[in-house]
């Protein structure tokens, strides 16, 4: 099947740009004018998700594996860089997780501005995330991977530092340097392989067919792959976030305003599972193999860690935010293993937690802005006060300690189970260990996540606000939430969905290890 | 219909989603969407099971017809293979529609043989109520099972369906129907138990505030339960039977205002989550020891076959074993099942007795060759799954002595009687627990109801503070628990007298040297005797207490949709038993037309069963073991009597004798174990061990963070103050304005820390790079 012609040469570039024009219109209108800048975010991010849409109906998906709707224009001659864009099996359900996040969240922002207000300058933030998400989902060159990858963090710095909680100072410093320090080091990688390849071009496929033609002819030292891999495993690793570099989330998040805890959760920390797999996986294939026991170490001391971590909090909001750190640990257990399995679990995992911790902040943000406290222990009761809010809360909890029929579990237990027969010669005992230890993780999920639940939603209300009538579900969060909560649902019941839009890309990379030693 | 038996889930399923959206609009809330679909799925269920009688015999004749021995069964076989072959490409090739339209020949064949006898017998099972799976297939099968007292040797394909669920790494997975005896069997205890109760919660639950959430609720758990019997691969199964886990957690916490239902839902959810690590464990490592396949049959065959190697299936058993523990209440893992008795009576009933606590005696009965061979139950005198079994049933009728609140009296006795199964499947006569699990259901089900139905009048569930002589005020009540009490007990000739016997059987004769369980059997059966006769005495005899001898508002006795299921359940209690009735030893003078129909009908028969193994054998009625344990059983209401009844005995014992009152204790406190789970695991986890690692997170790691930045800060003004102002400073000295113009400029910086930090950052970046060069 043929793609398209008009979406083939501007598909892509107008569903990335899209929200960057509509920041740009609304930045010519007056700061006063708060309607019209609602209409133009939520439009630019409607319109962006209208050609993103066509682009994924004419997605070829029997080729899923190749590339498609590639444009390659040339960009930065002087050091071989070029725009360089196309999609393939693994983008598509991120870009449509993507394309689906950010108009829920300028929706769910409708009525819901955090101090100090201003929706100018927030939701122009929230379209230029935007864009530097989708062009990273997109990229295919390194050099322009590196840039939208690093356009979001400026964004989301002003949005934890401007809007967010008490100490969003320390937490958006921390946020901005972490992940700063990790793209260092990653850019220093990127430019390590483009060196190493013969400095010809940044193109992705093209460094990784270099490094395999020197590893054919045997001049690379593995030293050197894996030294250059540990710089791209710090700068995705820093951004999932994996154990031990995890500790700027549970502060960002904390501090940041709903919207963006949902965006950072949702999306943002994609960014580094998808480097993964899109990066430095493909590039370094036998790198990645002398990596994934010690990365597969840390996946699993994360879910554990971050499951004891969860059940130390007192903050509803900072409990979810370590549960980002076990699940993400999920996520890397399955890249891990480099199978197709496991890369399959990986990428049904990110849209998974997208879609559940997007959720659960959502609620954590609807549940502060009615109690103004998110202290565990003076809520109770949200069952009787706040029925809907309630039920929803308790059917996002099940969906994320991984019950089965909702979306979580697809990513869990195909992770787990991949890490009992991992690829290209990896230890059989030592995942199998990895997998037994996975799989009490999800015991601890579920007692931290069903704590919550009990203290928060069981019960009777708190005296204090035994008497406060509360708002039960708002119209513009149904709006926003609706969407999310089905999708939990169908791709519960139906997985497929996303497994056969993966699979053949996964399965070409999943090829690439198996055939490793050959 | 056994090829659209896969629609049977379906209805709760939609059920329940119509209670949710429509449920408070309806005249009766929501209640008559949930007994029109689990009506509706009973009337299937019971026309199913009269089909899959049709089927067997029909395998059977088929299998007679020709006596010449290999070509009938190839024949058999093949006719069988062929048209399942058919439906099944069809199904895969065409995905959902195909499942719906299956291929003509078997629907005719199907069809065809229900039309012919299946109408009579579904009206006569309706108009009685009892038995008819011994009806159903009695009427023009008198010669079936001639030859070898129903031992004959013949193939009944399982009616399979399934369709594509998800694909990852090129291999497609299926969801679908595997319909076999046990699973058939199910369907009818399900459906009926659900139905009944159904029934019972409109009066019992009745004006309860989230009436409509709690029928949404016994939907949901109707199609999940339905769906776990009939799961066609191991995914599947573990799909249901996390949902069946989740239905229970909503329903024990049901009332969940008070914090105890809510922490007894938490706990049976959690130790349930731990048995479940179990569960996935062993379900990944039968997916690769089989090949890639989470398929059932599959599995079985190749375990029977010895494909699968012996390690294997001895690490997948055991690992599953943890999965039955938690789930049918076997020691150590049982602890969450009399908490769970804080949901409604009638989830109690339905739930924590007769189906969902099964589910873990039916995955062992559903991979019954993973277990047989992987723990060598045909060879070995002793094994985990038979001693799991056996100290359940001690530890667990021991338990039922010492309390006072009558559901969970019938808690532990429901533990103990999921040991006698869990035993029987250990000692390899999987017919036996598989009817115990029959009889089991009918009777416990009809106990819980019954209690239920005394709280519904006294308001309280302690036997000792509300309750005696109720009798007198519930005689209908009263009658029909006496009934089911007798059943538990296995007095003759009511459904546990059959069914505890063919284990006791069992474990005499099955294997090397089971005999020990035995004696673990009979022990249990006098343990029983007494609990359940102490029971009867606290709560229906002797004068009234509390709420019960409340003169203002006498207990009286409960309404038609309380009492009515319970005259059906109890007339099961009396008759389910006849369904296996033996033909050897004293009894061979039962018909071979009335005898063993259950394992005729029941027993899967095939090569994905280990009845093909010459390990693989079924006990023989044992005249001498039915009146012994007969005797115990009636010594054990004698005792219990006699100290009840007639006040004999050393009463006041456990107050002068140091050993009897500790052991009293010993068993008050639930042999410590809640201690150990909830004070000392649960709590170091949450406390101690939580703490000490958040401690490290924000001291440890975020200690070196800030360290670092702080660190970086001071470098940055060591910098400044000695290298850029002492010694730059002195070279540059002479161009004062520039020099102060850049001071002013790192002044500038240094106020916010951002840029520091960031130049620092580079700096390091820098420096990386050029080692990175320098290897290069």
């Amino acid at each position: 099947m043929e793609n398209n012609d008009f979406l083939t040469d501007w598909g892509i570039s107008l569903m990335v740009f899209l929200p960057l024009a509509g920041a740009l219109i609304m930045m010519l209108l007056p700061k006063a004018e708060e309607a019209a800048h609602k209409v133009v975010a939520v439009g630019a991010s409607l319109a962006s998700a209208a050609v993103g849409i066509a682009l994924l109906a004419d997605f070829d998906y029997d080729n899923a594996e190749k590339l498609q709707f590639v444009v390659d224009r040339s960009w930065i001659d002087v050091i071989s860089s070029r725009y360089l864009v196309g999609i393939d099996g693994l983008s598509v359900p991120l870009i449509a997780l993507t394309l689906l996040i950010t108009p829920l969240v300028i929706i769910y922002s409708w009525n819901h501005f955090p101090a100090p207000h201003n929706p100018k300058a927030f939701l122009i933030l929230i379209l230029v995330l935007h864009t530097g998400m989708l062009g990273t989902f997109v990229a295919q060159d390194l050099i322009l991977f590196f840039v939208f990858f690093e356009v979001v963090l400026l964004p989301m710095y002003f949005m934890i530092g401007v809007w967010g909680g008490e100490q969003r100072q320390y937490a958006a410093i921390k946020f901005f340097l972490y992940t700063l320090f990790g793209s260092a080091l990653m850019i220093v990688s990127f430019l390590a392989v483009f060196f190493v390849t013969g400095g010809d071009s940044f193109s992705m496929v093209e460094l990784a067919r270099g490094v395999a033609e020197r590893n054919a002819a045997g001049d690379l030292a593995m030293s050197t792959q894996v030294l250059i891999f540990g710089g791209m495993f710090m700068g995705f690793g820093i951004k999932v976030p994996m154990f031990p570099f995890h500790t700027w989330l549970p502060d960002a998040h904390t501090q940041a305003p709903t919207q963006g805890s949902v965006i950072l959760a949702a999306v943002l920390l994609k960014l580094g599972t998808y480097g993964f797999i899109r990066v430095a996986l493909p590039i370094l294939p036998e790198a990645a193999v002398e990596w994934a026991p010690y990365i597969g170490l840390l996946a699993v001391i994360g879910i554990i860690y971050g499951a004891l971590g969860c059940l130390a909090q007192t903050d509803m909001k900072r409990l979810i935010a370590f549960s980002s750190v076990a699940h993400m640990g999920f996520v890397m257990l399955g890249i891990a293993t480099l199978t197709d399995f496991g890369l399959n679990a990986a990428v049904f995992g990110m849209v998974a937690h997208g879609l559940i911790t997007g959720m659960l902040f959502f609620v954590a943000g609807s549940i502060k802005e009615r109690f103004h406290t998110l202290e565990i222990k003076r809520l109770g009761g949200l069952l009787l006060q706040a029925p809907k809010l309630g039920w929803i809360l308790g059917f996002t909890t099940m969906a994320s300690l991984g019950l089965p029929g909702l979306a979580g579990f697809w990513g869990e237990f195909p992770a787990i189970l991949s890490a009992y027969n991992p690829g290209a010669d990896l230890s059989e005992e030592l995942f199998r260990v990895y997998m037994v230890v996975a799989a009490i993780g999800t015991v601890l999920a579920a007692g931290y996540l069903l704590w919550l639940f009990q203290r928060t939603a069981f019960g009777t209300p708190n005296d204090e606000f035994a008497d406060e009538h509360i708002h039960d579900v708002h119209g513009s969060e149904w709006l926003a939430w609706l969407p999310m909560l089905l999708l939990v649902l169908v791709l519960g019941v139906y997985p497929d969905l996303i497994f056969q839009v993966t699979d053949p890309a996964m399965d070409a990379l999943g090829h690439t290890f198996a055939t490793l030693g050959d | 219909m056994l090829d659209i038996a896969w629609v049977i889930p379906l209805i709760p399923a939609a059920s329940f989603f119509l209670i949710l959206l429509f449920g408070k609009r309806m005249p009766f809330k929501g209640a008559e969407i949930g007994i029109f679909a689990l009506g509706l799925c009973f009337a299937m269920a019971v026309v199913t099971n009269v089909q899959w009688f049709q089927r067997v015999d029909d395998a059977e004749h088929a299998a007679h017809a020709t006596s010449g021995a290999e070509a009938t069964d190839e024949h058999a076989a093949s006719d069988a293979a062929t048209t399942e072959h058919a439906t099944e490409s069809h199904a895969d090739a065409e995905g959902d529609e195909a499942t719906e339209s299956p291929s003509s020949a078997a629907e005719e064949h199907d069809e065809g043989g229900a039309a012919a006898e299946g109408g009579a017998a579904v009206e006569e099972s309706h108009a009685g109520d009892d038995a008819h799976e011994s009806d159903g297939g009695e009427d023009d099968h008198a010669e079936a099972g001639g030859a070898g007292g129903g031992h004959t040797e013949f193939e009944v394909e399982p009616v399979r369906e399934s369709i594509t669920w998800w694909s990852s790494g090129g291999i497609d997975f299926s969801v679908g129907m595997l319909l076999d005896g046990p699973a058939v069997m199910m369907l009818f205890v399900v459906t009926l138990i659900s139905l009944l109760v159904h029934i019972y919660s409109t009066d019992y639950v009745g004006g309860d505030r989230r009436y409509t959430h709690y029928f949404a609720f016994l939907s949901l758990f109707s199609a999940s339960m339905l769906g776990l019997i009939m799961s066609e691969n191991t995914l599947q199964l573990l799909t249901c039977w996390e949902l069946v886990g989740l239905c229970s957690f909503a329903l024990i916490g049901h009332w969940w205002e008070e914090k105890p239902n809510s922490d007894a839902a938490l706990k049976a959810f959690i130790t349930n989550r731990v048995g479940d690590v179990g569960l996935i464990c062993g379900v990944i490592v039968l997916f690769f020891g089989a090949g890639q396949t989470f398929d059932i049959v599959t599995i079985n065959e190749m375990a029977v076959s010895g494909e699968i190697s012996h390690l294997v299936l001895l690490v997948g058993a055991c690992s599953l074993l943890a999965a039955v523990m938690s789930k049918s209440g076997q020691f150590i893992l049982h602890t969450w099942l009399p908490d769970a008795m804080a949901g409604p009576t009638p989830v109690s009933a339905l739930i924590h007795a007769a189906t969902m606590v099964v589910a873990g005696i039916f995955m062992v009965g559903r991979l019954y060759p993973v277990f047989f061979q992987g723990l060598s139950i045909g060879v070995s005198g002793v094994n985990l799954l038979a001693v799991i079994g056996g100290v359940t049933v001690i530890g667990g009728a021991g338990l039922a002595f010492v309390q006072t609140d009558i559901k969970k009296v019938l808690a532990y006795s429901t533990v103990s009687q999921l040991g006698y199964m869990a035993m029987a499947l250990g000692v390899g006569a999987w017919t036996a627990a598989f009817f115990h699990l029959f009889t089991h259901a009918m009777f416990k089900a009809g106990l819980f109801l019954g209690s239920g139905s005394v709280a519904h009048s006294v308001h309280s569930f302690d036997m000792k503070e509300h309750m005696g002589g109720m009798k007198r005020f519930m005689p209908k009540t009263y009658w029909t628990f006496v009934i089911s009490t007798g059943a538990l007990i296995g007095l003759f000739p009511l459904a546990c007298f059959w069914s505890k016997d063919e284990i006791l059987a069992g474990a005499e004769q099955l294997g090397t040297g089971y005999t020990a369980f035995l004696v673990v059997g009979l022990i249990g059966a006098f343990m029983t005797a007494a609990y359940m006769t102490r029971c009867v005495y606290l709560t229906f005899h002797g004068e009234p207490r509390g709420h019960a001898a409340d003169a203002a508002h006498p207990p009286h006795e409960s309404g038609p949709r309380i009492v009515v299921p319970l005259y059906i359940l109890s007339g099961m209690a009396v008759l389910a038993g006849f369904t296996n009735l033996p033909n050897t030893g004293a009894l061979d003078f039962v018909p071979d037309s009335w005898a063993l129909r259950f394992e005729h009908f029941y027993e899967p028969k095939g090569e994905y069963f280990p009845s093909v193994l010459d390990t693989f054998s079924h006990p023989e009625f044992n005249i001498g073991i039915a009146i012994g344990s007969t005797i115990i059983g009636l010594l054990g209401i004698g005792l219990a009597a006699a100290w009840y009844f007639r006040g004999l005995g050393p009463h006041g014992l456990t107050e002068r004798n140091k050993v009897a009152r500790a052991g009293h204790r010993v068993l008050v406190e639930k042999y410590y174990l809640d201690r150990l789970y909830t004070d000392i695991i649960v709590g170091a986890v949450k406390g101690p061990i939580a703490k000490a690692a958040y401690w490290f997170n924000q001291k440890g790691i975020d200690g070196v963070i800030n360290g670092a930045g702080t660190a970086a800060v001071r470098g940055g003004q060591f910098v400044y103050d000695k290298i850029d102002q002492g010694v730059v400073d002195t070279i540059v000295n002479g161009s004062g304005a520039a020099a102060e113009g850049s001071g002013q400029g790192l002044r500038q910086m240094q106020t916010g820390r951002v840029q520091q930090y960031a130049a620092l950052l580079f700096a390091g970046a820098a420096i990386l790079a050029g080692i990175f060069i320098i290897v290069i």
